[in-house]
């Protein structure tokens, strides 16, 4: 491992749903790394846990036991107002389905972030015209104005992404980001997610397609809950954790 | 998020929903103009039962006999008589006029026109001073008038109308029962005043209506009944003193006690106390409806917060995934119903304050509108729009972020 910032670091993360005889393991001992700048895909079979952990890593939920190290700071035990304040400051998570306010302009849609900032709080001119270079950044300044049912699925896209950049998180979550685009748009969309990653931003980003995922620099596979292997641009490697884990599980 | 922001995402979640927004606000709407409109016509009520009160006249006792007949050719047992306020006149201290009333009813004709059962009314010459009574035609008769029992009369200003149209009626003759009487004045218009209608009655010399209309055999021996003494007190006076003068002035002559007394005597403060009382029963009344109405005004705003809520279950769970915390949530909801309901009750105001001006204009009821009763009503909404909204933001605060984001 080099001995670049680590900004995700996870021991021992397990999920389960439910309680009793119906409780289902979502995951089941997750232990991964990933360091600043890095592009990770995460890949598996539907319902291997893949969303599960980008929750967890999104700070949208926490794990049922073990522990979560974002940017340094342990998160899995921060309640409901500090883990709102975490994804407000670290994370930008951007959704297969968009998620953008209906009837709600473009910059609105990416100002949003702006609104519950506390930490750096920004006068409302300051946040439009971040707002308006995040738009710029995605190619999206002439749109600003639009609202999501005025534009096209890549273009909601788009403007989530800005949304996802506006508070210079340090790190970006994607959940199958293309998950909902045809071909071109897709392709568009990851051009956009490598120039992002080329300039320093890092992300970890599920995803169906094994070509889109062979462009990153790692791909994490999971298996019903667990890491099954990691691959390192495109050389297949095993990493010693995966007996382990079952043992101490 | 500050509040200034809050405040811009509720006004334009409002706009966003113009129609349920207003319907929203319509329970608080009516609810704001009930309490007003209500209000107004309680206090209109009662400054209508003022007015009455004053016109009674000032300072006036009411002595009122409490009558007991016995059977056909019996004395009738104890009342007032036509003494009894003499005696009064001259036996207490501080008043500055006795009126004698004693009434009975007769058919009235003139020409053609014959009315029965009008009241006739037979009293003294102090008798408009202490009732507020205004001559328009003609004269009020003089002592001399009742002395010497002359067969005049004035009468009531509706009475006149239906009588004698619009021709003049002093100096016309009308016949009351078997007596021919000239009518020597008409009285102004003075209308209702409780149940006695001053407009609709012929007044003659009470020495008139002893004689020719009430006439009693025993009348040798125990004087002339009479219905009502009014004693005019003096307004320096104490009044309570007054009372108790006359009333162990009259219990002596009457030979009774106080308990068995065959007479009352009440003031004008007795009877504002009564009707104050009913009034403030019907306003207590007015205002529980008022009041029930803005409750389910709030109930219907927590209705359509909580369909809000659920309807925007996924606006909640995007907000929260880029960094809104439950805080935020509970004051983006709680800032829309309070919004709503401060619109709705400025609305409910000029709803009610019109309502209520309307109202006063095209019914007899009289509507009075007050400051206070605007701020009531509209204090009142925005605590209902306080206390009904923090129920569904408090439910939508609680929202898990990504069961909220899979609400489709
Ligand atoms: N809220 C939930 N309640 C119960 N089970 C859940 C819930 N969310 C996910 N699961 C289960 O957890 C497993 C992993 O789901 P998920 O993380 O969505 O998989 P993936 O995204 O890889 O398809 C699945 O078996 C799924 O049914
Ligand atoms: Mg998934």
């Amino acid at each position: 491992m080099s001995t670049a910032h680590i900004i995700i670091k996870t021991v021992d993360i397990t999920q389960v749903y439910g309680m009793g005889d119906i409780s289902v393991a979502a995951l089941r001992g997750i232990n991964i790394q990933i360091q600043q700048g890095e592009f990770v895909a995460i890949m598996g079979p539907s319902g291997s846990g893949k969303s599960t952990l980008m929750h967890i890593l999104g700070c949208l939920s926490q794990p049922t036991s073990g522990q979560y190290f974002l940017d340094g700071e342990d998160v899995s035990h921060l309640n409901k107002i500090q883990l709102a304040t975490v994804r407000n400051q670290k994370i930008g998570f951007i959704f297969q389905a968009y998620n953008l306010l209906a009837r709600t302009t473009a910059l609105q849609n990416v100002s949003l972030p702006l609104l519950y900032n506390r930490v750096n709080p920004k006068t409302k001119e300051d946040g439009l015209e971040k707002a308006r270079n995040m738009l710029e950044l995605v190619g999206l300044e002439t749109r600003a104005n639009h609202q999501p049912h005025e534009l096209s699925g890549g273009q909601q896209q788009r403007v989530a992404i800005a949304r996802a950049l506006v508070n210079d998180p340090v790190m970006v979550i994607a959940d199958e980001p293309t998950g909902n685009l045809d071909t071109r748009s897709g392709t568009e969309i990851m051009n956009l997610l490598h120039q992002l990653n080329e300039q320093g931003t890092t992300i970890v980003m599920v995803t169906h397609d094994p070509k889109t995922a062979a462009h990153t620099q790692r791909t994490i596979n999971l298996v019903d809950g667990l890491v099954d292997s990691i691959t390192h641009n495109g050389r297949h490697s095993t990493q010693p954790v995966g007996e382990a884990q079952h043992e101490t599980h | 998020m500050k509040p200034t922001e809050a405040l811009t995402i509720a006004w334009e979640a409002i706009l966003k929903n113009k129609i349920r927004s207003f319907l929203t606000m319509l329970g608080i709407i009516i609810g704001v103009a009930a309490v007003i409109i209500m209000v107004a016509i309680s206090a209109g009520t009662e400054a209508t039962i003022q007015e009455q009160i004053t016109s009674l006249g000032s300072n006036l006792v009411f002595v009122q006999g409490a009558m007991m007949r016995g059977g056909p050719g019996q004395a009738p047992q104890g009342g007032l008589v036509y003494d009894d306020a003499a005696a009064i006149e001259t036996g207490v201290d501080g008043i500055t006029a006795v009126v004698v009333e004693q009434n009975s009813s007769e058919t009235i004709k003139y020409g053609d026109v014959i009315l029965e059962n009008v009241e006739i009314l037979g009293t003294t010459v102090g008798f408009p001073s202490v009732r507020d009574m205004e001559i328009a035609d003609g004269r009020y008769f003089n002592d001399q008038e009742i002395e010497r029992k002359s067969k005049v009369a004035v009468i009531g200003y509706s009475l006149a109308q239906e009588l004698f149209g619009e021709s003049n009626p002093v100096g016309q003759y009308v016949k009351v029962g078997n007596t021919k009487l000239a009518v020597i004045g008409v009285f102004k218009e003075k209308g209702l005043v409780g149940n006695t209608d001053f407009d609709s009655r012929i007044y003659l010399p009470i020495s008139v209506v002893f004689q020719k209309f009430t006439p009693s055999m025993f009348a040798r021996f125990m004087g002339d009944s009479v219905r009502m003494i009014y004693v005019e007190v003096d307004p320096d006076a104490n009044l309570d003193n007054i009372i108790t003068q006359i009333e162990l002035l009259l219990v002596k002559r009457h030979d009774v006690t106080l308990d068995s007394a065959d007479f009352s005597v009440t003031t004008q403060q007795d009877i504002i106390s009564t009707q104050e009382s009913t009034t403030s029963a019907f306003r207590s009344l007015l205002a529980w409806v008022a009041g029930v109405s803005l409750i389910v005004g709030g109930i219907g705003i927590m209705n359509i917060m909580l369909v809000s809520v659920t309807e925007r279950t996924r606006e909640i769970g995007i907000r929260q995934s880029v960094g809104a915390t439950p805080n935020d949530i509970r004051l983006q909801f709680l800032t829309e119903a309070l919004l709503l309901s401060i619109i709705g009750g400025l609305i409910g105001v000029l709803v009610g304050v019109g309502g209520a001006y309307i109202f006063g204009a095209l019914s007899d009821m009289r509507t009075v509108i007050s400051a206070s009763s605007i701020l009531l009503a509209f204090g009142s909404s925005a605590i209902v729009g306080a206390f009904f909204g923090y129920y569904p933001a408090n439910q939508a605060s609680k929202l898990d972020p990504i069961e909220a984001l899979r609400y489709e």
